[in-house]
């Protein structure tokens, strides 16, 4: 019984530490943005690597996620039996404001904060950024800074593609599979369509790219234990910055959509 | 101590439950190339990193120029990061990066030299170790004594007044480990920098020393010129230098 508390003693500064140290690493970020204009080579470089190389997987899973859409909701439709020139309208809906910002954000925190993470950790624990800090490299400005921008700038842009990719894959399953004219899909879509929903789905996607930045790098920073550890270390950051984004997504919902 | 560029005041470091450093006291003066000798495992990378704050004490401080390096502000460190260079004993090049990018690393991101002079200076140090046509590549591509010649050449890059060399020539042939010694004998009587190296290399220790101290369960055991280490009748410094597995210092 005592045991259990200590264990739970422990496990609780453990947490501790580790929320501390985010937000640790969270103020030196925004400390380091002084230098922003001296990293210009650095930021271009993670924008490319993180945000245009993952354009092909964002392309295939928002054709999937706008086709799947549209199927379940003529299924559920005709279940319910509400009219199918609806369709549009519900497919553009759960898109903009739900499907694409999440699921692209899941994707990536897959793709791009587990890859962010990898790097930094096998860095920290061959000691190259023991020997950035003593060459008198601030690591943070010269590590974190480029990535965590270009999180924030590519996530939103990588979402604003798909969007526009799934709606696409919605019409394509419409018109094939369900037999709803593209024009009815379209005028559905455009009906519904309100510029706010659009923006609120991409400040929510900012929201993301900066928790998979911030995660991905505050992982990458404190692995320890050789490869092991930058193994360990990756799989909490995909774990973490999932759960935060499923938990951040639905307080933004609660916040936005009041009933 | 008139001259005294780094002091270390009794300094204790813990990993978990091992003490590696159990009160650490040593003064290193300016234009002095001190050796650190010690078993494996018995703290010398760890005692180097305290130097310029890499690792922070558990107790007990470090100065350099008379201030305690834990007080100065993240401008002032980088600042005194900049006045040292490190080899590390893993060499530690930044792997995305070329030859030629890591050893103008440090002068590029000081922004205090145009990019033509960084080739330049990237050119020579490159040739003070011995390396010239390697340049272009990445630092996988290297052998394991290269990359230590270019960990080297990275941290003479910005001629910094103290250098410390972590094992500079484990893992490269007689000739070439020869040649490196020379190199540290020349920065510090021609350059009159301070050095402090860590090796396990005694032929290379009594060539590159004015000063051995050996570290040994967390603290200093012995400290004296080569010709004290020669002459001393420390069982420990005798069983360390002569290589003998029989003796005080036990496996
Ligand atoms: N970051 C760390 N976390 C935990 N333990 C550490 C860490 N760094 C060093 N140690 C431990 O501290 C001790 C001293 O390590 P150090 O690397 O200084 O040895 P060393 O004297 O340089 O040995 P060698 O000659 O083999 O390089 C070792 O037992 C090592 O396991
Ligand atoms: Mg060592």
């Amino acid at each position: 019984m005592e045991l259990g508390f200590y264990a739970l003693g422990r496990h609780g500064i453990r947490i501790i530490t580790k929320v501390g140290g985010i937000f640790v690493l969270w103020g030196r970020f925004i400390a380091s943005l002084r230098h922003i204009h001296h990293s210009p080579g650095l930021i271009s470089e993670q924008l490319y690597v993180l945000g245009v190389k993952s354009l092909p997987l964002i392309i295939i899973i928002s054709i999937f996620v706008g086709a799947v859409s549209a199927w379940q909701a003529a299924y559920q439709f005709k279940f319910i039996g509400a009219p199918l020139r609806y369709l549009g309208q519900a497919v553009g809906k759960a898109v903009v404001m739900e499907l694409a910002p999440v699921l692209s954000a899941l994707v990536i925190a897959g793709r791009v904060g587990a890859g962010i993470t990898a790097e930094l950790g096998s860095m920290k624990v061959t000691e190259q950024i023991d020997a950035l800090e003593s060459m008198g490299i601030n690591p943070v400005r010269y590590l974190v800074m480029p990535r965590m921008i270009a999180c924030l700038f590519m996530v939103p842009l990588l979402v604003l593609f798909a969007n526009f990719i799934a709606i696409v894959g919605g019409l394509v399953v419409s018109v094939i599979g369900v037999e709803v004219s593209s024009e009815t899909f379209l005028f559905g879509f455009r009906d519904s369509f309100k510029l706010a929903d659009l923006i609120n789905g991409l400040v929510k996607a900012g929201m993301f790219g900066f928790i998979i930045g911030l995660i991905g790098c505050y992982e990458g920073f404190n692995a320890e234990g050789g490869a092991q550890g930058v193994g360990r270390a990756t799989t909490t950051s995909v774990v973490i910055s999932s759960v935060l984004i499923l938990v951040f997504n639905f307080i933004f919902a609660v916040i936005l959509f009041r009933m | 101590m008139a001259d005294a560029l780094i002091q270390i005041e009794n300094l204790k470091k813990r990993f978990n439950s091992l003490q590696v450093l159990d009160g650490v006291n040593l003064d290193i003066m300016r234009g002095q190339s001190i050796v650190i000798i010690g078993q494996s495992g018995c703290g010398k990378s760890v005692l180097l990193k305290h130097l310029i704050r890499l690792l922070d004490p558990d107790e007990g401080r470090v100065l350099f120029d008379d201030e305690d390096i834990s007080e100065l502000s993240s401008r002032q460190l980088i600042e005194m990061r900049r006045r040292f260079g490190m080899l590390f004993q893993s060499a530690a090049l930044l792997d995305s990066l070329t030859v030629e990018e890591n050893v103008g690393l440090g002068l590029k991101e000081s922004r205090m030299h145009t990019e033509g002079q960084i080739k330049q200076i990237v050119a020579q140090k490159l040739e003070m170790v011995g390396l010239t046509g390697v340049g272009r590549k990445r630092s996988a591509e290297l052998s394991g004594g290269m990359r230590k010649r270019v960990g080297l050449a990275r941290a003479i890059a910005n001629s910094p007044e103290v250098l410390l060399y972590d094992e500079p020539t484990t893992g490269l042939d007689p000739i070439k480990a020869d040649m490196i010694d020379d190199l540290i004998v020349e920065l510090n009587s021609r350059l009159n920098v301070t050095s402090v190296a860590v090796t396990h290399d005694m032929k290379s220790a009594f060539k590159i020393a004015d000063r051995i101290v050996m570290l040994h369960g967390g603290k200093i055991e012995f400290d004296g010129s080569p010709a004290e280490v020669r002459a001393t009748d420390n069982e420990v410094v005798q069983q360390f230098i002569s290589g003998s597995s029989v003796g005080p210092i036990k496996m």
